[in-house]
């Protein structure tokens, strides 16, 4: 059962009418978008967004709590945390996208072509899948920022190859399904050529569940890249990116002011929450019929 | 039937290791430049004369797969190699660290198991608001990663409260407790509050079912009802599902021990790898891969051992 199941669940028993409405339908699933879009428009706004320069050091405004100067307050070198959060923003997203779509699209062409040719290639696909699946990704990120050096780069390229299996196995599974139903056998028997037919109706025909798997791997791909840098491997001081900004709060915690960890912290939780709502709704919405 | 899946399990599990095995050697390749540089550390140039110390000494001008196998007969034997930026063996730096990881992930194996099955089975089999609040709870714990959760943990329990040191791995048993009861609540958390939600689900299809029903027109106690028919018949999915959290926790405890300067295995990875140290990175990228795919595996078998129902053959 997946997290919005429960949560709609759990809202159904405390509220009663309207409020178990919303709880179940369109209100979280817009309130889900709304973040995800709220977030994505301050990351590519964020030069017009931020007060400050992100990485502007400003030793007479150290560690200072929020004020109006500066909404959310300032870090230990005096930097503007509301700056840094929107910066940050935009690592914090990129990567995830890349990882996302180069899985999205290596792992759809690999699914699909597995499902229609079958025989030796299909085994040696769904194969090679395991073997990736066995394989946690940050372990291999790891062992890719050893070899390459630290940096975000790597944890794309690597976590993009961690991230396959995931699409391609349901999008295979959903291919062999599409293949033997009768419209596509119509089309072959019209002469339709093996790759035109995939390209034009059966990837056509997938692309709700790719962009539901694609939703909801989001998520769990920026964890992944938020903490592959809270361990220090990924986006490098000075930069400002959400992982690291926790991370980097950690002296701050010990020093009674937790505020830097806790905001990034926050806004991660929130946008992973949102994406997996939005994954849910998408899944419930696009594939309900099918299951 | 269920020895020809346990052989098949065990054919993916040797392709998986072997194909593992040879990518964790082969990056050594991979990299621009003398790959002899990696294992020296640091990132830094060294002298040509140490260079050819190292090619000799890991037999780098060997055929590939020659070097390959006595680096993996060597792992075997025990003997990783030497790491040149901690001056240690590679296998003493591993024994020195084993302790605490194990001891991080048995502690937060035992803290999942315990309370995630304990909470899981409360709610399903009371109902009412205790269902209400453990699904309220489990559901908020459950979208906090791990790294989130070790500052949160710092924050509040060991500087707010002073329950708890933040930082360090402690020594002796009741040091270990102290040190390491909040890196294995905040490895813990996420994956106890999913082994509860399927404990739950799995508990109330099971309270539901007419077998149940049946039990409890005969008159058996409730206690017996709960133990036998309950609980009994859905361990299937909770077994399974403890087993992935413990292949969650080996490869997510080099965070929480980063977080919290625990020093174990997975701060050695880490902190290996930011040095560019391959010799040690090497090893324990292999020891993680293993033991991972290992519970993955074993938990696979337990799964299919336990209900018979679940079909062996299916791939899609």
């Amino acid at each position: 059962m997946s997290t919005p199941q429960l949560a709609a669940a759990a809202g159904a028993r405390l509220v009663p009418g309207r409020l178990r409405a919303f709880a179940r339908g369109q209100g979280t699933l817009t309130a889900a978008a709304v973040v995800v879009a709220l977030v994505v428009l301050a990351a590519v706004c964020a030069p017009l967004l931020a007060p400050y320069d992100p990485n502007a050091v400003d030793p007479l405004a150290v560690s200072q709590g929020s004020s109006a100067a500066h909404w959310l307050g300032t870090d230990d070198t005096g930097r503007d945390l509301l700056s840094r959060l929107l910066y940050g923003a935009r690592p914090s997203l990129l990567a995830p996208a890349v990882i996302t779509v180069v899985a999205g699209t290596v792992g759809t062409a690999l699914a699909v072509t597995a499902a229609w040719l079958g025989g030796w290639w299909d085994r040696l696909v769904s194969a090679a899948l395991d073997v990736v699946f066995g394989f946690p990704g940050l372990v291999l990120a790891v062992v890719g920022a050893a070899v390459f050096g630290a940096g975000l780069d790597i944890a794309v390229a690597t976590l993009s190859l961690a991230y396959l299996p995931y699409v391609a196995r349901v999008v295979r599974s959903g291919a062999l399904r599409e293949r033997a139903l009768p419209y596509i056998s119509a089309l072959e028997m019209l002469g339709m050529s093996g790759p035109r037919i995939c390209l034009r109706h059966l990837v056509p025909n997938l692309l709700p569940l790719v962009l539901v798997q694609a939703t909801t791997s989001f998520g769990y791909t920026m964890l992944d890249v938020a903490a592959f840098s809270f361990i220090g491997l990924g986006t490098q001081p000075p930069s400002a990116e959400w992982g690291l900004m926790v991370a980097g709060g950690t002296p701050g915690i010990l020093a009674g002011r937790p505020e830097q960890s806790l905001y990034a912290g926050a806004v991660i939780v929130v946008f992973v929450v949102a994406c997996n709502v939005l994954g849910s709704g998408l899944s419930r919405r696009l594939l309900g019929a099918q299951r | 039937m269920i020895a020809r899946f346990a052989a098949r399990r065990a054919a993916t599990l040797a392709v998986t290791l072997f194909v593992a095995s040879v990518a964790i050697y082969g990056a050594l390749f991979l990299a621009p430049g003398d790959p002899a540089t990696l294992l020296v550390g640091g990132g830094k140039p060294p002298s040509p004369h140490l260079l050819a110390e190292i090619h000799r000494q890991y037999h780098l001008d060997d055929p590939f797969w020659q070097s390959y196998w006595r680096w993996l007969t060597g792992i075997a034997h025990g003997d990783a190699g030497q790491s040149l930026s901690y001056h240690d063996s590679v296998a003493r730096l591993l024994a020195d660290r084993a302790g605490n990881t194990l001891f991080l992930i048995a502690y937060a194996t035992v803290l999942i198991v315990v309370a995630g099955v304990a909470l899981g089975a409360v709610a399903g089999l009371r109902g009412g608001w205790a269902d209400t609040a453990v699904t309220v709870v489990t559901t908020t714990l459950m979208a906090v990663p791990v790294f989130v959760s070790s500052v949160l943990l710092i924050w509040w329990m060991s500087v707010r409260l002073a329950w708890f040191p933040a930082y360090g791995s402690g020594a002796g048993l009741t040091g270990r407790l102290e040190h390491l009861t909040l890196p294995a609540v905040a490895l813990a958390v996420s994956w106890l509050a999913y082994v509860a939600q399927v404990t739950r689900s799995a508990v109330r299809a099971e309270a539901a079912s007419e077998h149940v029903q049946t039990a409890r027109g005969r008159g058996l106690p409730d206690r017996l009802v709960v133990r036998k028919h309950i609980l009994r018949n859905a361990s299937g999915p909770i077994v399974s599902v403890s087993g992935v959290a413990v292949a969650g926790l080996i490869a997510s405890c080099s965070i929480v021990e980063q977080a919290f300067g625990v020093n174990g295995i997975g701060a050695l990875l880490v902190q290996s790898a930011a040095k560019q140290d391959l010799a040690v990175v090497q090893a324990v990228a292999l020891l993680t891969v293993v033991a991972f795919a290992v519970v993955n595996t074993a938990v696979d078998l337990a799964t299919s051992a336990l209900d018979h129902r679940i079909p062996l053959g299916g791939d899609v």
